[in-house]
């Protein structure tokens, strides 16, 4: 298989990383060890770390830094974007098409099954309308490319995609460590991001709010692995984490315990889960949530972004059918292409994969972060074997994709610079307006030839710039 | 300010202070134990220094044996007792960590090494490591978190509970310090006035880093009743339970002209009424009281004093 190289052709190095090359070739021999000590010693001062689930070890792992960055140009990125945008847009309006009509249903562009007897789904919130029907306000697409004009999408994560406080300090400590890069080259800013984020989130407060809004962030706390982007953004946005302990309900409204008194709230900006939103509605044993929140929800008195049964959209079963999506509600052509997928309830599908395996990637429909999937290309022969055996058990939970010929970029590995695998998750905001900053968060395979970017799997982080006109 | 993260800031600075007293708790023990003629030799010192601090039945349990070993594991690195160093830097970190919104990232940055290089410490294997230079950088670490809050946070009511949360913490641990002091003399009432006497004031000066100041103030030789004076009354000692009292007592006033009259201020009223109970007195009447009952109550004071704090501000009015 031959994977595209973002930074070569042949030999030849292609325009937009021309002065990144000539700052490698010119680099002093010790000068990389240096600088990668300074930013590991820079990431940890932070504090930026990493958790992850049921390994032990270290509470403050660093998730690996690569100082190469990765480029777009300007025509690359605009028309990401354009697919981007049209993407988040499709993805709202079939939200608030299944918690309404359900025209799409009904006109049997998607099967009914696939909607309402899916986990995400929330009948507590059907028929109720958020402020200018934005459901998800924060959509994370995952892409990769294949081929120079070629990208497609992973995934589409509508509850709430984690991440994007990387996108930030990448570039802050690429910045801080490299001016002269920045100088040479006209890279699009990325750091405007916290503030739109904020504008977002106050253009979709509830009608019930007359002043200027109360936004705060809902974490499930300090013991979570992502709790370091949680308190970065409220940083950065001026707002007030909170826990659900700190949010009480009174009457028609949420309000936070302060040193004052209670303080009204009109959007929260959630990092939980729909089970855990409120132990009244949902899951009775959650300590994470605020009884009652989604009676004020329902009758108006709050904003949550993303709304309660966002998760419906962003489904590995729902995400075959985005492309219907767009030219149903969009009455357009999509712009980015989905991957070809088999869905393992279906029959052929099924045989085709069983059939396929070591030539596939097998994926847990409700599954993420890179755990219960299968690399045929890169699996042994028994991995093979004791993962079809998990697919014959239950056929329905999962879904097959053809290996992709991710392409890669050059990433600094012991013996110098060599080609590594890449995916790109940028983030769209949806409120009154739909915004994109140019950029997003690169995840880079360390490992040689894997294809596995997620930082539970030995990912990395890389920066990435777009070039301005 | 959410409550919450009142009640980290304030927790914040009363672990660091903490972490602080522990540190000077050990110094002290460290040169009693130097002393040459006690009666029944270092054992009774150091324990008069872990009743002093409360943890006197902990230690027994886990150690049994009093050894310079064992008590400075105790103090400095154990986990299990919530007022070793370890366990107060950790805290605080933690406290930190919570509200990394509230603190600038000088002030993060300074506890966060201070938590590394700790950490770093506690790998290291304790025969490469002296008393003198733990309590050093226990203090060295502390000053330094505090000098990035004095310099770069917000003069908001963040500040007020951090330094409050210091005010507190210290004014009881200079009263459990001097506390030791009546610990170590008891059984021996004759060394009263005695070399060994003047020598055991001197070595509670020299933890507070007060040894110098003290001849600044008072010139002349080291008597119990101006010591006690200098650490009790004294308004220019900085560790005295007057000016940690006074702080206090500012940070609740700051609050309270904040806040405005919708938020109780019980709190305030009561630490005002303790500073003027503590300006009534001087220090013969503290000696003729007992030294020992007049420390006992006002630890008992600012014991109330904290708890009154919680219900002003850290419930949420709920």
């Amino acid at each position: 298989m031959t994977y595209y190289n973002e930074m070569y052709e042949g030999s030849r190095v292609r325009e937009p990383y021309a002065r990144l090359s000539q700052w490698v070739e010119t680099m002093p021999a010790d000068f990389r060890q240096m600088k990668q000590a300074e930013a590991e010693a820079l990431f940890r001062r932070i504090g930026i770390t990493f958790a992850v689930y049921g390994e032990g070890g270290d509470p403050d792992r660093l998730i690996p830094f690569d100082m190469m960055p990765r480029v777009f140009e300007q025509a690359e990125w605009r028309k990401l974007e354009r697919g981007i945008k049209q993407r988040a847009r499709a993805l709202n309006a079939f939200l608030r098409d299944v918690y309404g009509r359900a025209e799409i249903v009904r006109a049997g562009r998607i099967p009914a099954r696939l909607v309402y007897q899916n986990e995400a789904y929330e009948k507590a919130v059907v028929g109720v309308v958020p402020p200018r029907g934005v459901y998800s306000h924060i959509i994370g697409i995952d892409l990769v490319r294949t081929a120079k004009d070629q990208f497609f999408v992973l995934e589409d994560n509508c509850r709430t995609p984690s991440g994007v406080s990387y996108m930030l300090e990448n570039r802050e400590i690429m910045m801080r460590m490299f001016p002269g890069l920045f100088r040479g080259n006209r890279i699009e800013p990325v750091d405007q991001y916290p503030d739109l984020l904020r504008r977002t989130l106050e253009s979709v407060a509830p009608a019930k709010c007359h002043d200027r809004p109360t936004c705060v962030i809902l974490t499930p706390g300090h013991f979570n692995s992502a709790y370091y982007e949680h308190s970065f953004l409220a940083n950065l946005m001026g707002v007030e984490l909170v826990e659900g302990a700190d949010l009480f309900v009174d009457g028609e409204f949420v309000y936070m315990r302060t040193t004052q008194g209670p303080k009204r709230v009109d959007v929260i900006y959630r990092r939980i889960d729909d089970p855990f939103l409120d132990p009244l509605c949902f899951r009775p044993d959650s300590m994470l949530g605020v009884p009652g929140l989604m009676d004020v929800y329902r009758s108006g008195g709050v904003s949550i972004c993303s709304a309660p049964g966002a998760g419906v959209a962003d489904d590995k079963a729902i995400y075959t059918f985005v492309p219907e999506m767009v030219r149903f509600y969009l009455g357009e052509e999509p712009l980015l292409q989905n991957v070809q997928t088999w869905a393992l309830w279906k029959d052929d599908d099924y045989r085709y994969v069983m059939e396929n395996l070591p030539d596939l990637v097998v994926k847990e429909v409700h599954g993420s972060g890179g755990y219960g999937m299968l690399v045929g290309p890169k699996s042994t022969r028994e991995e093979i074997e004791t993962f079809r055996a998990k697919i014959e058990a239950n056929p329905g939970n999962y879904i097959a994709q053809p290996t992709l010929a991710l392409s890669t970029c050059p990433t600094f590995v012991e013996e110098g610079l060599a080609p590594r695998h890449v995916d790109l998750r940028p983030y769209c905001l949806c409120g009154d307006r739909i915004e994109l900053v140019p950029g997003g968060l690169t995840r880079v395979a360390l490992r040689e030839g894997s294809l596995v970017v997620n930082s539970s799997q030995g990912g990395g982080v890389k920066d990435t710039w777009v070039l301005s006109e | 300010m959410l409550s919450r993260t009142a009640a980290n800031l304030f927790w914040m600075g009363r672990h660091l202070e903490r972490a602080d007293t522990a540190a000077r708790l050990l110094d002290v023990g460290q040169r009693i134990t130097l002393l040459p003629n006690t009666a029944s030799g270092y054992q009774n010192e150091w324990n008069s220094l872990l009743q002093a601090s409360g943890t006197a039945n902990l230690f027994a349990e886990k150690y049994g044996e009093i050894s310079q070993e064992n008590i400075e594991e105790f103090i400095f690195f154990d986990r299990q007792n919530p007022s070793s160093v370890m366990s107060c830097i950790e805290k605080a970190r933690e406290a930190g960590r919570i509200v990394r919104t509230a603190l600038t990232s000088q002030v993060w940055d300074a506890l966060n090494v201070a938590y590394q290089d700790l950490r770093r410490i506690g790998r290291m294997p304790r025969d490469k490591l002296d008393t003198g230079s733990l309590t050093d950088f226990t203090t060295s670490h502390t000053s330094t978190v505090r000098g990035a809050i004095n310099a770069t946070q917000l003069r908001n009511d963040g500040w007020h509970f951090m330094n409050l949360g210091y005010g507190l913490e210290r004014a009881d641990a200079t009263a459990r310090l001097l506390d030791v002091k009546y610990y170590v003399l008891l059984p021996r009432i004759e060394f009263v006035g005695s070399g060994l006497d003047t020598y055991q004031w001197q070595v509670i000066l020299r933890a507070l880093s007060a040894h110098r100041a003290y001849h600044w103030a008072y010139g002349g030789d080291i008597t119990a009743g101006r010591v006690a004076d200098f650490l009790i009354l004294n308004g220019e000692s900085p560790r005295s339970l007057i000016t940690s009292l006074y702080e206090a007592v500012w940070n609740l006033e700051g609050l309270a002209k904040r806040y405005g009259e919708t938020v109780p201020t019980n709190a305030r009223d009561k630490a005002q009424e303790v500073l003027g109970r503590l300006q009534a007195h001087d220090i013969d009447m503290i000696f003729d009281e007992g030294l020992h009952e007049f420390l006992t109550w006002f630890i008992g004071e600012i014991g109330t004093i904290s708890t009154l704090v919680h219900e002003d501000y850290l419930l949420g009015g709920s």
